[in-house]
């Protein structure tokens, strides 16, 4: 899609996808349910989360197993300059930054050097444990909260706007995910993209082309964190809260559950497992078919049903949602391109 | 801070390893010659407990029905797990495998809720080991000095099976070099179903054993598996030698980290503060392990040897 | 301009439509969410918070004050963060003007503000830190069951009528495991001569079971509610500990617990303002009815719970369900105008009560059940020691 616009089944669902996420604050307001923006300013953040790893799992490859914690960062950057008294949001926003990229740069040298001798494990497993260690940092801040998290009395304020009213939070975060995608959309479409995804395929053809390939990943998994970082910031806003939970590895997992449901290595894939999966969980709590055995294992066991879900979208649904949807017309043979 | 507490404390951390070694030998073994991230484990282990609590409970709480009931039942649930969901996961890649292993922990979680209750359940110590032994001058629980013994042994047992048994030289050799073992003609996947299901059935046991000690409940298996998962990666994948150390250093430095960090902390800071960070730095020692070890040495302390 | 356009016209013609039907209805039913710990080893708690008060409100018809109710079951995982979702949720979605229950006091400081800000009620029937007896009470709060220094407070003075001079205190690192520990320093004369706090999810005890052996103090006085509890005096006992020093303690030994400890927990003291054999009629009734229904013995728990179904039962009545003059109604619920099964009952000015507050042993009650037996009252019609720094 690097140039133009082609009708095809992903691009119309992409299309109508974004848009209807632009008009939940007007049917809600419509329809007099304030909780609807809520929930879907929550789908947002985690949509923006996801597309932050999916840059670096989708098209790289690299199993990232504590992207949450950088989602922690954000939060507790928002949080902790609150509780200070520092509500300015460019400066949570600097601060956020300026921790996440230091942190991204230290774990992702240390975690990357595991990626060269090939086999994937050994990446997934020092992701975790650094997740791990911020988790019981956090856990040990018990001036922050501890475990017991930390309330955020205001949200932050941008000057010429304030996030105090649910409608500002959900655009700025609409606005935020249109932004990373379309900035990730040129990434990927850029050399350093395609020296991505030649990573994914074969890194030694890679390195013996003569690309710094360690360079190239480093830069992709900052990017990736300091997305995160963002989703954090505007989760801590939402909530008006941070604990350490944000950071529990199966936060963690949750985000790759939506990039892979989505639709693996595809740029709008996450966006739609984000939107999926939450609304999912969402409907499964309060669904009533009227049988009171049947309404009670769906409505208290719902995440049980999530993870039969999961199982069959790994065994069955090899593509996810969005990535199932043919590409392209039908070309000679039958098949999309 | 006197030497017998020292010692004591020791043995609380050595009790740790030893269940953690219980749980880590399976893992490390399905990791190694399956090449499988099997994040189900820490489930595998929660319905030992809950096996263990329901046979006891049913039987007028008798230790050994509940020994009955967990062990072969953990045993036939892993390899009905095994055959149903996970064994067209083995040529997969590793996301995947952690996608659905993931999955599964989240309906088992369910199930158990569903079937037990949400809240806990519990089953005691058998009558006989239920007093103390006399160690150092301190009284030690007897059932823990039980379980240390139990682990022990069952780590003898392994060491003897893998080491002296024609069934044990197929396991080392699949660890070492899978497709050169199915390539002479042994039945891959009967050794995958054994491996597998001998890995849950370690897994029950130390289900079994920890029911009495800690409350038997939905989500129980997770802290048990991000511990493994770091014994198994630190000791090296594919190797019990490796389970084995791995788990008494994972145990020890997290039960001494436990007990006298907030002791030391408390010199610079507030007791409250001491004891919030005392436990928490205690458990990114071992993670810092852990990385370390990744970083520099990225097959393990004690790595199985490839042929 | 457009958006505007279309809000207006749709919020006129809901206004439209609501009117009508107003005209037509009955007083619809009152909303009320009640949150607790209902899954984990604090599952009982709020099992024991939940079966109480839907024992008033079923006893009832499925009414409180004579209007009918819809209780809304929420669990909230002992999540701080799970339960503001559930609480954001029960507010902007279901439309609760009562939240009830709240077990946990670390669960209480993360929702105590989103509820309260909101102009929702909240009647609390377990937790009662003392940050929002103090300084940041609100109007819009009800605690029924007791600040949470007030239980450690009696087993303190008890400690010193008994004439221990060398205490250990133990409890989790968290804000209720700071005010029990507190409060027991409070009323204790002795010294104090360690305080250990363990992380609030750790269910081993061996570690500090040994420090504790090691310093062999004339007594312990621990807070473990719930599953912590249950696994605090089993392995109490297995460390060899029972019987030899004197285990003093809040909220670890009561009907959520004793169930699972059974002959292990005999001879424990603890501290609080209800036992299960009190003696006047609400209580009698209450528990007759708590026994045969559920066919196990109400906890404190439970009693408190009862209390704020009542508590709301007289309230309701008093405006004839008009739950929109939120002055009135936060009137009827200071009046405190019920029986409630602990004697005694009033509210103090940060709308806590002022009680009595008595020592248990646990022992073999009549029916050869393991139970809680009242063997002292030290402290009466006690207050808290944070209603000063009230400002309502």
């Amino acid at each position: 899609m690097a140039s133009g616009f082609t009708l095809t089944p992903r691009s119309v669902f992409a299309v109508l996808l974004l848009v209807g996420l632009g008009l939940v604050p007007l049917i809600s307001g419509a329809l007099a349910q304030p909780f609807y923006v809520t929930l879907f300013t929550r789908i947002l953040v985690f949509a923006l989360a996801a597309l932050g790893l999916n840059l670096i799992l989708g098209y790289g490859a690299l199993v990232s197993f504590g992207h949450a914690m950088y989602m922690g960062i954000g939060a507790y950057a928002v949080g902790i300059l609150a509780h200070h008294g520092v509500t300015n949001g460019w400066a949570q926003l600097g601060a956020a930054m300026v921790v996440g990229a230091a942190v991204a740069l230290a774990v992702g040298l240390i975690c990357l050097r595991t990626t060269r001798e090939g086999g994937g494990m050994a990446f997934i497993m020092i992701t975790l444990a650094f997740a791990q260690m911020m988790f019981f940092l956090a856990v040990s801040l018990r001036a922050y909260g501890g475990d017991d998290g930390l309330p955020i009395s205001v949200r932050s304020d941008f000057g010429l706007f304030s996030l105090q009213d649910p409608n500002t939070l959900y655009y700025l975060s609409y606005a935020l995910l249109l932004a990373v995608l379309l900035g990730m959309r040129r990434l990927i479409d850029a050399r350093f993209g395609m020296v991505l995804r030649g990573c994914k395929s074969n890194e030694r053809r890679m390195a013996a082309l003569g690309f710094p390939t360690l360079r190239y990943k480093l830069a992709a998994y900052v990017i990736s964190a300091l997305v995160c970082v963002l989703a954090g910031m505007l989760l801590a806003n939402l909530t008006r809260f941070v604990s350490p939970s944000y950071m529990a590895w199966t936060v963690s997992g949750e985000l790759i559950v939506m990039i892979v449901l989505g639709g693996l290595g595809t740029l709008i894939g996450p966006v739609a497992g984000a939107t999926a999966l939450l609304l999912l969980e969402e409907v499964l709590s309060s669904l009533k078919f009227g049988l009171p055995w049947l309404d009670k294992l769906i409505n208290q066991h719902w995440l049980g049903l999530i993870g039969l879900f999961i199982v069959f979208v790994v065994l069955v649904m090899k593509r996810g949602v969005y990535g199932g949807l043919p590409a392209g017309p039908p070309t000679a043979k039958g098949r999309p391109k | 801070m006197t030497t017998g507490l020292f010692l004591t404390q020791l043995l609380n951390g050595v009790q740790l390893g030893v269940l953690l070694f219980l749980l880590a030998s399976g893992l490390t073994l399905v990791f190694g010659i399956m090449n499988f991230v099997n994040l189900t484990h820490g489930s595998l282990y929660m319905m030992g407990a809950y096996f263990a609590a329901a046979g006891y409970n049913a039987f007028d709480s008798s230790f050994l029905a509940a020994a009955l009931v967990a062990i072969p039942g953990t045993m036939l649930l892993g390899f009905v797990v095994e055959r149903l969901a996970l064994a067209t996961l083995y040529t997969r890649d590793h996301l995947d495998q952690v996608l659905a292993t993931f999955g599964l922990i989240l309906f088992f979680n369910e199930v158990v809720r569903a079937i037990w209750g949400p809240a806990s359940v519990y089953m005691n110590v058998p009558q006989a080991l239920s007093g103390t032994v006399s160690l150092f001058g301190l009284p030690y629980p007897a059932y823990r000095f039980a379980i240390i013994t139990v682990g022990l042994l069952v780590g003898l047992a392994l060491y003897l099976v893998i080491h002296r048994t024609r069934v044990g030289m197929l396991i080392r050799a699949g660890a070492s070099n899978p497709q050169m073992v199915s390539a002479l003609g042994v039945d891959i996947k009967g050794l995958n179903s054994l491996v597998f299901a001998l890995g849950a059935g370690l897994a029950g046991l130390a289900g079994l054993m920890a029911g009495p000690i800690v409350s038997v409940q939905s989500g129980m298996g997770e802290p048990i598996l991000i511990l493994t998962l770091v014994v198994i990666v630190t000791g090296g994948i594919g190797s019990i030698r490796g389970a084995f150390y791995g788990a008494l250093i994972v145990g020890i430095v997290d039960t001494i980290g436990r007990a006298f960090l907030p002791m030391l902390l408390r010199e610079f800071l507030e007791r409250s503060v001491a004891q919030a960070m005392g436990p928490a730095i205690a458990s990114m020692l071992i993670y810092l392990l852990m990385a370390a070890v990744l970083a520099l040495r990225p097959q393990g302390l004690f790595p199985v040897r490839h042929g | 301009m457009l958006r505007n356009f279309i809000r207006t016209a749709a919020a006129a013609a809901a206004l439209a439509t609501t009117a009508l039907l107003a005209q037509a209805q009955a007083p619809a039913p009152i909303k009320i969410g009640f949150m607790a710990e209902l899954s984990g080893p604090q599952g009982a708690l709020g099992q024991d918070q939940y079966d109480a008060f839907m024992l008033v409100v079923e006893r009832n018809g499925g009414r409180l004050g004579g209007v009918p109710v819809q209780v809304i079951r929420e669990d909230s995982q002992l999540k701080p963060d799970v339960a503001t979702q559930i609480v954001q949720k029960l507010i902007e979605k279901d439309n609760v003007s009562i939240i009830t229950g709240i077990t946990f006091s670390n669960v209480m400081m993360a929702v105590h503000k989103p509820i309260t800000e909101k102009g929702v009620f909240l009647i609390g029937s377990n937790a009662g830190p003392a940050p929002i007896a103090g300084a940041q009470c609100s109007p819009f709060q009800f605690i029924v069951s007791w600040q949470n220094d007030n239980q450690a407070e009696v087993v303190g003075r008890y400690a010193t009528d008994k004439g221990y001079k060398r205490v250990i205190g133990m409890a989790p690192n968290y804000q209720a495991g700071k005010d029990f520990v507190a409060g027991f320093k409070r009323m204790y004369k002795g010294e104090v001569i360690d305080e250990i706090y363990t992380p609030l999810n750790q269910p081993d005890f061996s570690a500090e079971l040994a420090q504790v052996a090691a310093k062999n103090p004339d007594a312990i006085y621990v807070f473990y509610p719930g599953g912590l509890g249950v696994n605090f005096i089993r392995q109490y006992q297995q460390a060899g500990l029972l019987g030899k020093i004197p285990l003093l303690s809040s909220s670890t030994t009561d009907g959520s617990t004793l169930p699972a400890q059974q002959a292990a927990a005999l001879g424990v003291i603890s501290g609080t303002f209800w036992g299960p054999d009190f003696n006047n009629p609400a209580n009698r009734q209450f528990v007759d009815e708590f026994e045969k229904k559920f066919n196990r013995i109400p906890s404190q728990y439970a009693a408190q719970s009862y209390d704020a179904a009542q508590l709301l039962d007289s309230a309701i009545a008093k405006v004839r369900g008009n739950m929109a003059d939120k002055n009135a109604f936060r009137a009827a619920l200071k009046a405190a105008d019920f029986k409630s099964v602990r004697g005694n009952f009033r509210f103090n000015t940060n709308h806590f009560p002022i009680q009595d507050q008595h020592i248990f042993e646990v022992a073999r009650d009549a029916k050869g059940r393991v139970s809680l037996k009242t063997i002292a009252t030290p402290l009466k019609d006690h207050g808290d020691a944070y209603a000063s720094l009230c400002k309502m």
